[in-house]
């Protein structure tokens, strides 16, 4: 099956990180707790994850054709 | 009590996830040609997916919110429904099992039952799974409903045709592969979404030091020992001594070994991962990639339920009671949503939130997938229209899945309420998967087993710790549904018991036991039914060893076994 899970999960974790650190820029008020910009180091936490995973698809996509 | 006010962007990122699991099912959705590809994936998927699939089918409601219940009831002792319960039981099933599942090419466990013994031990096996599968996935529904209902103040039956409407969705479209490939990302969404809770909370209760000594009062004011909340296992000594009314010999022998075992070694709801996986090697990985996030969902899952409790004991209500009713107790299944409302930011919470969701949807997805294979090759091509064509059974396999989420709305509409969704589940599961476990455990390992032992088995199994249950009640609780209907019948004093769970305990030990000894005797007056022949690759002393495919040594499964085994003996030591 020509699908790699990566793929998705990597745009997925992508959108859901900007979208959250961009709250966390938005409003850093609100976004605070404990003294933490919550949104905006999760936000970046989730970013790097999904580059993570589509890092990952890409390079097993170029694999696959230098394979064939 | 106080409900979450989702934000604009809180329901951005909802629906973002939304789009994205009906859209991989989507994109399955042309691979799906045939039965196999449908209800087996084609046994095609890596086992790193396998695995993540793996804990994640499990990860449902009675995980996420019936984990952190016991948390806070039992404290960290919880851990060894992890530690001793399922970790031993993957690195088993992996090492051992996994060769005779994957290899005889079954379809299901109960094919599995039918190729070892005969037709009739399946068909006991396929319809008892069947019908738990839509009470598992029906009982999850309901807590969904009733969560998303107090939370969110939607309408319940809103919530319960969303959540049946979406899954259905996307198993239709893309069957197992799909509900997989789903539940791999759910897996990263509960992961992502609770450890910055978890973090939180245990940087505002001060660490783990602070935490420890929070939960002293909690313990004392109970009347046990000081760390009773955060040793799991120096308060094992008499079932006095801990809230979970359990000695280590009834943890060990119930939780550790039967309930565990039975569950992670038989039940197909997790077995069905590993047999999608892409090759024996994979199958056997399966379990075992499944373990290393798995030894530390403790973390995840336990933690904020003691950490509430500690909160609660320092004088932070943020927990509501049952019914908003005093008298009632705290409702601990509200731990990890209270959690959620009081330290995510809109932003966050969306993401928790839709976290919470994609726990609930995995376990109903897990039990769909399982249901609608069961019905279609175990119940449906063996008794009602053998010998069609793949099309028709694929066909029925999509009409299963439709009447499968019918069922279990049925039974979400049914769900009666108990103390804790755990000990329900529990409950069911000590009656159909203890004796299970002894029926496999003798199959594969004892060739002299007979059909008519593991029928007789099973059926003694099944109806001996039924007796038992109504013969016992624990202490408070009035005969019924609990137990004690029998003893109330014939008059006599219940047997009692300090809580349910220690109950439990016992009715799983004595399922087991007599499952194991029925088969045995009847199994030496009874003649076995297959040759050697037919038993090959079914029987462990007739099949060849699984010859090593020179693979490096973080793919080898014994290797990897021995090493969570060693890590998950450390975690035991740490947390003493």
């Amino acid at each position: 099956m020509n699908f790699d899970l990566r793929l998705p999960i990597g745009i997925m974790f992508s959108i859901l990180g900007v979208l959250v650190a961009t709250v966390g820029i938005a409003s850093s008020k609100s976004s605070t707790v404990l003294g933490i910009n919550i949104n905006l180091t999760w936000g970046i936490v989730m970013l790097i994850f999904g580059a993570l995973m589509l890092f990952g698809a890409m390079r097993g996509r170029n694999k696959n054709e230098d394979g064939k | 009590m106080q409900s979450i006010h989702l934000g604009g962007i809180d329901y951005a990122i909802l629906f973002t996830y939304f789009i994205f699991i009906l859209g991989i099912g989507w994109t399955l959705k042309r691979y799906m040609k045939g039965s196999a590809d449908f209800f087996l994936s084609g046994r095609s998927i890596p086992a790193w997916v396998t695995g993540l699939a793996f804990i994640s089918a499990n990860l449902g409601a009675q995980e996420v919110i019936g984990m952190a219940a016991n948390g806070a009831k039992y404290g960290i002792m919880t851990s060894h429904f992890y530690w001793i319960g399922a970790i031993p039981a993957m690195v088993f099933l992996a090492i051992f099992m996994m060769p005779f599942y994957y290899g005889s090419k079954a379809r299901s466990v109960p094919e599995y039952l039918k190729l070892r013994f005969d037709e009739k031990t399946r068909g006991l096996n396929a319809i008892l799974f069947a019908v738990m599968t839509v009470f598992s996935s029906g009982i999850s529904m309901h807590v969904f409903a009733l969560l998303l209902g107090k939370l969110l103040n939607w309408d319940y039956n809103v919530c319960i045709a969303l959540s049946a409407v979406i899954v259905l969705v996307y198993i239709l479209l893309g069957g197992l592969t799909s509900a997989i490939y789903n539940e791999v990302l759910q897996f990263f969404m509960i992961v992502l979404g609770f450890t910055p809770l978890v973090f939180l909370a245990l940087k505002d209760v001060g660490g783990w030091s602070a935490l420890k000594e929070k939960l002293i009062p909690v313990a004392t004011s109970q009347n046990f020992a000081p760390g009773t909340w955060t040793e799991s296992w120096r308060h094992l000594g008499s079932y006095t001594d801990n809230p979970m009314t359990a000695s280590w010999f009834s943890l060990v022998m119930g939780l550790g070994f039967v309930l565990s075992f039975g569950y992670w070694c038989t039940d197909f709801l997790v077995v069905q991962r590993a047999m999608a996986a892409n090759s024996m090697s994979a199958a056997r990985r399966t379990p075992l990639i499944a373990a290393f996030p798995k030894m530390l969902f403790p973390a995840l899952v336990i933690l904020p339920g003691m950490i509430a409790i500690a909160m609660y004991q320092a004088g932070d209500h943020f927990l509501p009671f049952v019914d908003n009713d005093p008298a009632k107790g705290l409702n601990y299944n509200m731990t990890i949503p209270m959690l959620l409302v009081k330290y995510f930011p809109t932003g966050m919470l969306g993401v928790g939130f839709t976290a919470l969701m994609a726990s609930f949807m995995s376990g109903m997805a897990g039990n769909v997938t399982a249901f609608n294979t069961v019905w279609t090759y175990d119940i449906y091509q063996s008794y009602f229209a053998p010998g069609k064509s793949d099309q028709h059974y694929l066909w029925m396999g999509r009409w299963a899945t439709v009447g499968g989420i019918l069922l279990s709305v049925c039974a979400a509409y049914a769900a009666s309420s108990f103390n804790s969704i755990m000990d329900m589940l529990q409950l069911v599961f000590s009656f159909v998967n203890a004796p299970l476990l002894a029926t496999f455990l003798l199959g594969m390992f004892w060739r002299r087993t007979t059909a008519h032992g593991a029928f007789g088995g099973l059926v003694g199994g099944l109806i001996v710790p039924n007796i038992f249950h109504g013969l016992a009640l624990p202490d408070g609780a009035t005969a019924g549904i609990k137990g004690g209907w029998l003893a109330h019948i014939v008059g006599m004093q219940p047997i009692s018991f300090h809580s349910e769970m220690g109950q439990t305990l016992w009715t799983a030990i004595i399922a087991w036991t007599t499952c194991f000894a029925l088969t045995i005797l009847i199994s030496l007056v009874t003649k076995p039914n297959k040759t050697d022949e037919q038993l090959a690759g079914l029987v462990y002393s007739l099949t060849p060893k699984p010859k090593s495919e020179n693979e490096p040594w973080y793919e080898q499964p014994v290797t990897l076994g021995i090493i969570v085994l060693v890590v998950t003996i450390i975690l035991n030591i740490i947390f003493w």
